[in-house]
C-alpha cells in the first residue's frame, strides 16, 4: 500500500477499481457455482412438496403452487418397497441401528490403534500402519465374496450385527489413519512425563490422550457416519428382507413402483434418507473443518 | 557416602550407530550434576537412559544403591522436567501437579497438602485453576517444576528446562533453581548446552561430545584445567585463546615462542612447564591476559602485541590481537588506552595457562 499512497491519485484509483472488479468477478463466479450445486436440492425439495398433478403440468424449477406434505407421509410410512408397503420407516431404523454402533466401535478402535502406532513405537509399527492404510484403498467389490463367506462362517449372514461387523472392519483403516495422524502431532514428551509420573499404557490413553481428541473424534464420527449411512453396496449384499438399510429401501421405492411414477414421493424419500448426514454436518460441521486443520496441540 | 546415582560402562546404540560410548559417572546425594555439550552429543539420551525412558544397550545404572538398569521409569523414584514442559494440556495446573500422586493412589488430603506446599514454594497459588494454554512460558516452567517437586524423589532430572525462555527469565529461573537445590538439598541431574548454566549451577560437570565423556569435574576444574582442546574451547565465554606455539626447554622452565603477525615472534618464559614437546597449543583465558602493569605475580610475563580491534563491553574492554595465526582476545580493564593498530604491552599470566598437544588435543601440563 505504501507505493500506492505515494503514487499519483489517478494510478491509485485505477488500481482500486481493478481490485474491485476482480473481487466482484470472483464473487459472481462463486455464486454461480453455489447455485449450480444447490439447484438439484432445490428441485428435490420443491418437487417433494408438489402434488403429482402439479408435477405433470408445471415447470421443473417452479415453486409449488400448493404446498402438500402428502408425498413425505407416503415416503415415510406408506410407500412400497417390493411387496412390503410400510415406507422408509423400518429401514431408516435399521440404518440407525447399524450406523450408531458401527461408528462408535470403529472410532474407539481407531483411537486405540492410532495411539499405539503414533506414541508407542514398536518393531513393525510402520508396516502395520501401511497395511491398514492399504485397507482403506481396497475397493468394496473385492471384499464382497470373501466377506460373504466370513459372515456365513460366523453365523452373521444377512443380520444387522453382520453389517455392523463389516462396517467396523472396513472403517478401521480410516479411523486409525485419522487418529494416528492426530496423535503424531502430540509431543512424545507428554507420554514420557506421564510415564515418569507413574501412569501406564491405558492410564495415559484415558487421562491424557482421549481428553485431547475431541476435534479428531468429531472428524472421525462425521466421516464414518456418512460412509456407513450412505453405503449401498454392503447394505444390498449382506442384508435380507428385514435388515435392509435405508439406502437399499430407497432404491426399492424408486424402482418398484408400478403405474405412474411418483416423483414427489421419490424426492421426499431421497431427502429423508439423506437427512441424517445433512444434520450431522450442520451440527458438527465447524468442528469438522477445525479438526481437519488442527495442527499441533500446544502444551 | 554411597553414590546416589552410579552409572557404569553405559552404552547405547541405535542400530549400528553408537550414541553413548562407555559412560561412567557417579554422584553423591546433594550433588548437582550438569551434563553439557553441543547438540547431538548424547547428553539428553543419557538423561533419558537414567530416567528409564530409553533402554540401554549395555552397562548398569544404580539409583540409591539399587540396580535400576531394567526397572521402568515409574519405579525409579525420579522426577523429570522436560524442555517442552510436557504439561498435560487438558488438565488444570493443580491436576497437572497432582496427577502423579493420583496415579500412585495417594489420598486426597495428602494430595491437597503437598499441592499447597509446592504451590507456595513456587509462587503459583494463583494459577492452580488455569490450563497450561493460559500460562506464559515462565509460568509453565514453574508448573513443570512443581510437578517434579511434589514427588519428593531421590533424583531430579532436568532436560534443558530453560532453553525455551527469553534471556532475562532464563537468568532468573537459573538463580531460582540454584536456590531450590540449596534449600531442598536434593540431588539433581541437569542437561544443558549452555556452558554458563553449567558453570553457575553445577557442583559437578560432565562435558560430552559425540557420545563420549570428555571430562568430569567441578566447575573450577573444568574451567581452569580443561582436559583437552574441545573442553577448553567449549567452556567459557569468550572462549579460551588457543595459540599454536613452539616450546623449548630453557634452564628450569620452558621458552614459549608465538608468531606475531609480521613482526618478531613473542617470547615468554614459563618457569614451571617442563617436558613439553616442540609444538604445543597454548591455552590462555582472556582474563589471564591483562594490560602490562595491571597484573603482577609469579608467572606473569609481559610482551608487546599489535592490537587489531578494541571492543568496550562496559565493565571490561576486550582487545583482539593476532598471535600464532589466531585471533587472541584479552580482557582488559574498562579504562584501557589501547588503540587499534598500535602496539600495547600485555601481561600473560603463565601460572594459569594450559598446554595441549596439537596432534591429540590432550592436555599436557
Amino acid at each position: 500500500m505504501t507505493d500506492a499512497t505515494l503514487a499519483p491519485a489517478t494510478t491509485a484509483s485505477r488500481r482500486n477499481w481493478s481490485r474491485f472488479a476482480l473481487r466482484w468477478t470472483l464473487f459472481t463466479l462463486l455464486g454461480l457455482f453455489a447455485l449450480f450445486y444447490l439447484m438439484p436440492l432445490f428441485v428435490m425439495i420443491t418437487t417433494s412438496l408438489k402434488s403429482l398433478e402439479e408435477i405433470r403440468t408445471g415447470s421443473l424449477i417452479a415453486f409449488p403452487r400448493e404446498v402438500t406434505f402428502d408425498a413425505w407421509r407416503t415416503a415415510w410410512s406408506e410407500a412400497c418397497t417390493g411387496i412390503q408397503c410400510e415406507g422408509l420407516r423400518p429401514f431408516f431404523w435399521n440404518s440407525v441401528v447399524i450406523a450408531v454402533p458401527a461408528v462408535a466401535i470403529s472410532t474407539m478402535l481407531g483411537a486405540a490403534n492410532g495411539y499405539v502406532i503414533a506414541q508407542w513405537r514398536f518393531r513393525g509399527a510402520n508396516l502395520i500402519f501401511s497395511l491398514m492404510l492399504f485397507g482403506c484403498f481396497i475397493p468394496f467389490q473385492v471384499v464382497l465374496l470373501p466377506m460373504a463367506r466370513m459372515l456365513g462362517l460366523m453365523g452373521l449372514a444377512g443380520s444387522i450385527p453382520g453389517l455392523i461387523f463389516v462396517h467396523v472392519i472396513y472403517g478401521i483403516g480410516f479411523t486409525t489413519l485419522f487418529f494416528r495422524n492426530f496423535y503424531v502431532t502430540i509431543p512424545q514428551d507428554l507420554v514420557k512425563a506421564a510415564k515418569v509420573d507413574g501412569a501406564g499404557f491405558f492410564r495415559i490413553f484415558w487421562s491424557i490422550f482421549l481428553p485431547l481428541s475431541l476435534p479428531i473424534i468429531v472428524v472421525t464420527v462425521i466421516w464414518q457416519f456418512t460412509q456407513i449411512w450412505n453405503d449401498f453396496l454392503f447394505g444390498v449384499s449382506f442384508s435380507q428382507a428385514g435388515t435392509q438399510p435405508v439406502t437399499v429401501a430407497l432404491n426399492n421405492i424408486v424402482n418398484s413402483t408400478t403405474g405412474v411414477k411418483e416423483y414427489n414421493v421419490d424426492m421426499a424419500a431421497a431427502i429423508i434418507a439423506a437427512l441424517p448426514t445433512l444434520l450431522v454436518y450442520a451440527v458438527a460441521g465447524k468442528y469438522f473443518i477445525r479438526g481437519l486443520t488442527a495442527g499441533s496441540v500446544k502444551g | 557416602m554411597a553414590p546416589i546415582l552410579d552409572i557404569t560402562n553405559l552404552r547405547k546404540n541405535y542400530g549400528a550407530t553408537e550414541i553413548l560410548k562407555d559412560i561412567n559417572v557417579s554422584i553423591e546425594p546433594g550433588d548437582f550434576l550438569v551434563l553439557v555439550g553441543p547438540s547431538g552429543c548424547g547428553k539428553s539420551t543419557l538423561l533419558n537412559c537414567i530416567a528409564g525412558l530409553e533402554p540401554i544397550s549395555g552397562g548398569r545404572i544404580e539409583i540409591g544403591g539399587r540396580d535400576m538398569t531394567r526397572v521402568s521409569p515409574k519405579d525409579r523414584d525420579i522426577a523429570m522436567v522436560f524442555q517442552s514442559y510436557a504439561l498435560y494440556p487438558t488438565m488444570t495446573v493443580a491436576r497437572n501437579i497432582t496427577f502423579g500422586m493420583k496415579v500412585r493412589g495417594a489420598d486426597a488430603a495428602t494430595q491437597e497438602r503437598k499441592l499447597k506446599e509446592v504451590a507456595a514454594q513456587l509462587q503459583i497459588e494463583a494459577l492452580l485453576d488455569r490450563r497450561p494454554g493460559q500460562l506464559s512460558g515462565g509460568q509453565r516452567q514453574r508448573v513443570a517444576m512443581g510437578r517434579a517437586l511434589v514427588r519428593d524423589p531421590k533424583l531430579f532430572l532436568f532436560d534443558e528446562p530453560l532453553s525455551n525462555l527469553d534471556a532475562k527469565l532464563r537468568v532468573e529461573m537459573r538463580t531460582e533453581i540454584k536456590k531450590l537445590h540449596h534449600n531442598l538439598g536434593a540431588t539433581m541431574v541437569y542437561v544443558t548446552h549452555d556452558q554458563i548454566e553449567a558453570m553457575t549451577l553445577a557442583t559437578k560437570i560432565v562435558v560430552m561430545k559425540g557420545g563420549v565423556v570428555q571430562q568430569i569435574g567441578t566447575p573450577a576444574e573444568i574451567y581452569n584445567k580443561p582436559a583437552n582442546l574441545f573442553v577448553a574451547d567449549f567452556m567459557g565465554s569468550p572462549a579460551m585463546n588457543l595459540i599454536p606455539a613452539r616450546a623449548q626447554p630453557n634452564g628450569e622452565g620452558t621458552r614459549i615462542e608465538m608468531d606475531c603477525g609480521g613482526s618478531a615472534p613473542i617470547v615468554l618464559k614459563d618457569s614451571r612447564a617442563t617436558g613439553l614437546p616442540q609444538d604445543v597449543i597454548l591455552g590462555v583465558r582472556p582474563e589471564d591476559i591483562a594490560e602490562a602493569g595491571f597484573r603482577a605475580g609469579e608467572g606473569v610475563q609481559e610482551a608487546a602485541c599489535l592490537i587489531d580491534m578494541v571492543e568496550p563491553a562496559g565493565a571490561d574492554t576486550y582487545v583482539v590481537s593476532n598471535l600464532g595465526g589466531k585471533q587472541v582476545t584479552a580482557r582488559l580493564h574498562a579504562e584501557t588506552r589501547a588503540q587499534p593498530g598500535q602496539m600495547l604491552d600485555l601481561a600473560f599470566d603463565l601460572s594459569k595457562v594450559s598446554y595441549f598437544s596439537p596432534a591429540t588435543g590432550e592436555r599436557l601440563n
